[in-house]
């Protein structure tokens, strides 16, 4: 940057007169007879890391450019392929974590009551000392199950290898029955497999997409997305199911503005159709599935007129979209969906959504679903404790929810109340992710928190979460860490590496080195046999046959592409007891539900109500990010979308300030409202992950209305446990000054 | 002056307003708090449930008729090599007579005192490096190059495409283009 501001400038032009004159150097500043400087901002790195992100959990390949210490910029690394060279927003905004003046700096340990939010600084070793002797209390009153590990985030496999070492099978995420287990599931029931994350769809050859309420764009995993309009781009057609116009339906041939909660009777339509028309693919349906005659009679009357007065949507759309799909059958996606705990009925609606897709013949083919490959690491050869032998505490006493593949966060959270479950939780570690907001009911939460005998918090933040533990332990960013390989089951197999881009800052320390130190203090030093985190990572990357150096330098090392479809010769195998894949499910029949998806009207909402919607922003997860002032600066607070002609009945306006008030009584923090036309009149729609009341969040506190609060209710999945979220139920009202 | 135009080209069919382009351009050009040189719009139309849609990242248009240029008292907003409008901020007074003759609202008074804006990453393009925006975007939804150049990606799919250019009753003739 020039070193001439304007000041010194407009000095300087005054006194150019007398500069003529002198025929000094001066006249090549003149007035617009000079070689204009090209500006050069100067941002890129004296170094530059490359590492993997984790502003969102698709952990996209990044190079971390530092010049004098700091990061300046974060870009998407070409070699990577889950960024190709690309970021989204929050990719981009790194350096807003980094950076955060909130950041947690010291250990802290609880002064006050339990959500008091008074805290003491102490030191290392004081913190850990004091976890470590309540984990052994626990471990010696009740047995080592009585502790549990809420864990979202890649830093987190530290802690879960401490909780296996320790002897605890209560280990869980959000991200299954708050978010994306009744997908595996109901796949799993129907193909054998699940869909995983990275998603194995193979979008970027589709010629059509069907979406369900999946708002890909404003949900935003990089990947996906760069598939998604990788396929626009060629032409192909987009069939959006939403009660929202949201950006995808904004580029969709047809979209559906479906009646909330109705998709199972829309895609049951489909099916009819599609069977009766008889557009399947015979050959893939005769030789890989099993049932297609249980389900033609399940259809029979689900005919798309049946459908329309459920889901409001015309006979004549319903019939075009089915032939549509199936017209580019097998390269026809109907795309599985994230987030899909809605209405309690989600296993089943994951499971219609497979159905369809085997109709259409997509499982394993081009342009549908992949069969991904993962590059097989070695572990790290150590000690290792036997996995405790006994179940989780996740499903409440005398319940069960036969098909769960995963442990239920909610559930261990419920089984904290004394006498819910098999056995007591008594003791929480809370790694990366703040339950006040992830977990339905937050009073639900708070109330299983007051029971515990001992929780602590490892977190970068000081998010809700933080204020009720007894221990909080900062940890550091993933600019300043190094964690576990990341090796994906992926169209294209690879090996990443996350390493530390600069020095931890403040008294942050690790996730690695705070799960070693406290196996020190368990006696369980064995189990962690190794230096520091890179001793471990290098000698699992040479034991795998790589050079660490490598990776290290390119921050990835790709495989060997593999075949990943039935057309590059693939025989598929289903891991379903027919071996087959399942249109009708005998073990659901034996379990005692629907074997073939059958359809159940939502509950209406009460007149003067709207059924509450929520979804996300492309800067933002979840409430984790709404802090980041870098990311903020494009966007920093949710609204209400509300229908415009619905608005104008309550005499509301655009962007005035409205509180909503669930059927429970529960009123929101204000928010803007936006009256829009898109979206339908029977329901409202707000971006998760605002209206934090956490103290020390002093960027995003009070910013926005949180949906987590008015979601006192919700339905669970009898399959597997999920909790269905779309069933509350909120009424607006004006803000008065 | 050499022969090389350059010009940005924009796919709104393909952009999903995720402004991972705004945050690129800040990070790149050390943009102060408070400001952007690139932003997006979302322009929908019609009434529930017929509605349109449209995405567009907006910057500064490098007018080849650029009124900026043309209200600058002190010459410090040019039109330089490729045909990029560029601010000398040493001769840049902040009078702010650019930022009234601009139609697309493009430009800001910079802490430092002088007017900027969209540069097209000159910086980076001179190294023969994409435009920060460019480069990261997630869909893929922009190009640039020269349009001259009947080979390049730009001149290709001005070519091939329908397109249309921001407020053209203006006169401005700008280098932004964007794909319906």
């Amino acid at each position: 940057m020039s070193a001439m501001k304007r000041r010194d400038f407009i000095k300087i032009g005054g006194a150019s007169a007398a500069a003529i004159t002198l025929g000094s150097a001066l006249p090549t500043k003149f007035w617009g007879l000079d070689a204009n400087p090209l500006h050069n901002p100067g941002t890129d790195g004296d170094t530059v890391v490359p590492t993997f992100c984790e502003l969102c959990f698709w952990k996209c390949g990044v190079l971390a450019h530092v010049k004098d210490g700091r990061v300046t910029k974060i870009v998407g690394n070409p070699a990577h392929p889950l960024s190709r060279g690309r970021l989204c927003p929050r990719g981009t905004g790194g350096t807003g974590l980094l950076y955060d003046p909130d950041r947690l700096q010291k250990p802290l340990i609880r002064k006050g009551k339990r959500g008091e939010q008074k805290f003491v600084e102490a030191t290392w070793d004081e913190a850990l000392d004091v976890v470590a002797e309540n984990m052994a209390k626990i471990r010696d009153k009740y047995g080592a199950e009585a502790m549990a590990l809420y864990s979202h985030g890649y830093g987190g496999s530290w802690f879960k290898h401490l909780m296996k070492s320790y002897g605890s099978p209560n280990v869980a995420a959000p991200s299954y029955a708050q978010c994306r287990g009744p997908r595996e599931v109901g796949f799993r029931l129907t193909f054998g497999d699940g869909v995983g994350s990275p998603e194995s769809t193979d979008m970027e050859n589709s010629r059509v997409i069907t979406l369900i309420g999946s708002h890909l764009g404003e949900n935003m995993h990089n990947t996906q997305v760069q598939d998604f309009t990788r396929a626009i781009d060629r032409g192909a057609d987009l069939i959006v199911v939403d009660p929202r116009h949201s950006i995808a339906a904004g580029k969709a041939r047809y979209w559906l503005p479906i009646k909330p909660g109705t998709d199972l009777a829309l895609l049951l339509a489909w099916m009819h159709v599609i069977v009766k028309e008889r557009l399947y693919d015979r050959d893939y349906i005769e030789q890989y599935s099993t049932g297609l005659d249980k389900l033609e009679a399940h259809l029979a009357d689900k005919t798309p007129e049946w459908a329309y007065t459920h889901t409001t949507i015309r006979p004549r759309v319903i019939r075009e979209t089915a032939r549509l799909m199936a017209g580019a059958a097998p390269a026809s996606l109907v795309h599985p969906g994230r987030h899909v705990t809605w209405y309690g009925d989600d296993t089943q609606r994951s499971r219609a959504i497979a159905i369809l897709n085997a109709l259409l013949g997509s499982w394993g083919r081009k342009g549908g679903f992949c069969f991904p490959s993962k590059t097989k690491l070695a572990s790290f050869p150590h000690e290792s404790h036997p996995y405790p032998d006994v179940l989780p505490a996740d499903m409440p006493r005398e319940t069960m929810y036969p098909f769960a593949d995963g442990a239920l966060a909610s559930g261990i959270c419920d089984a904290s109340i004394p006498g819910t479950a098999g056995y007591d939780i008594k003791g929480w570690i809370v790694y990366g992710t703040n339950l006040i907001q992830a977990l339905p009911n937050p009073e639900n939460t708070i109330k299983a928190i007051q029971e515990l005998d001992f929780m602590v918090a490892v977190d970068v933040l000081p998010a809700e979460i933080t204020g009720w533990a007894d221990v909080v332990l900062p940890e550091s960013t993933y600019l300043e860490r190094m964690d576990e390989l990341h090796a994906p089951a992926y169209r294209t197999p690879f090996v990443a590496l996350r390493q530390p881009v600069v020095e931890p800052m403040f008294d942050s320390k690790p996730g690695w080195w705070m799960a070693k130190e406290l196996g020190k203090r368990l006696e369980l030093e064995d189990c962690f046999p190794w230096k520091d985190s890179e001793e471990y990572i290098r000698e699992r990357v040479q034991q795998s046959g790589l050079d660490y150096e490598t990776l290290a330098r390119e921050g990835v090392i790709l495989g060997k592409e593999e075949p990943a479809f039935i057309e590059d010769g693939i025989v598929p195998s289903f891991d379903t007891p027919s071996g087959k894949i399942e249109l009708y499910s005998e073990q659901l029949a034996e379990a005692g539900f629907d074997p073939v998806p059958s359809y159940t009207p939502p509950e209406e909402p009460p007149p003067g109500s709207f059924r509450l919607l929520f979804g996300r922003a492309p800067t933002h997860t979840f409430g984790r990010t709404t802090n980041n002032r870098f990311l903020s600066s494009v966007y920093d607070e949710n609204e209400i979308w509300v229908n415009a002609r619905m608005a104008e009945e309550m005499g509301l306006t655009d962007r005035e300030k409205v509180v909503l008030i669930n059927q429970d009584g529960v009123r929101s923090e204000p928010i803007s409202l936006k009256a829009t036309q898109r979206i339908r009149p029977d329901c409202v729609y707000m971006v998760h992950g605002y209206g934090h009341d956490a103290k020390g969040l002093t960027f995003a506190r009070g910013r926005g209305a949180s949906d987590s609060r008015l979601v006192t209710r919700f339905k669970t999945d009898p399959l597997m446990g999920g909790t269905g979220m779309n069933v509350n139920f909120v009424s607006i009202e004006r803000v008065t000054a | 002056m050499s022969d090389v135009r350059y010009a940005m080209v924009i796919d709104t069919r393909l952009c999903v307003s995720c402004k991972a382009c705004v945050l690129a351009c800040q990070a790149e050009n050390d943009v102060p708090e408070g400001f952007c040189r690139d932003w997006l719009v979302e322009e929908v139309s019609g009434t529930f449930p017929d509605l349109s849609a449209e995405n567009r990242s907006e910057r500064c248009n490098h007018c080849s008729n650029a009124p900026c240029v043309s209200a600058c008292p002190t010459g410090a907003s040019h039109i330089a090599d490729g045909g990029v409008v560029l601010v000398n901020h040493d001769k840049c007074t902040g009078c702010k007579a650019c930022i009234g003759a601009c139609p697309y609202d493009a430009r800001y008074v910079h802490p430092d005192g002088y007017v900027d804006k969209c540069t097209f990453c000159m910086h980076r393009v001179k190294d023969g490096r994409q435009p920060a925006c460019v480069e990261v975007c997630p869909t893929a939804c922009m190009y640039f190059g020269d349009l001259n150049d009947p080979k390049s990606d730009v001149a290709r799919m001005l070519r091939t495409r329908k397109h249309k250019v921001l407020r053209p009753e203006t006169g401005t003739d700008p280098n932004v283009f964007y794909l319906v």
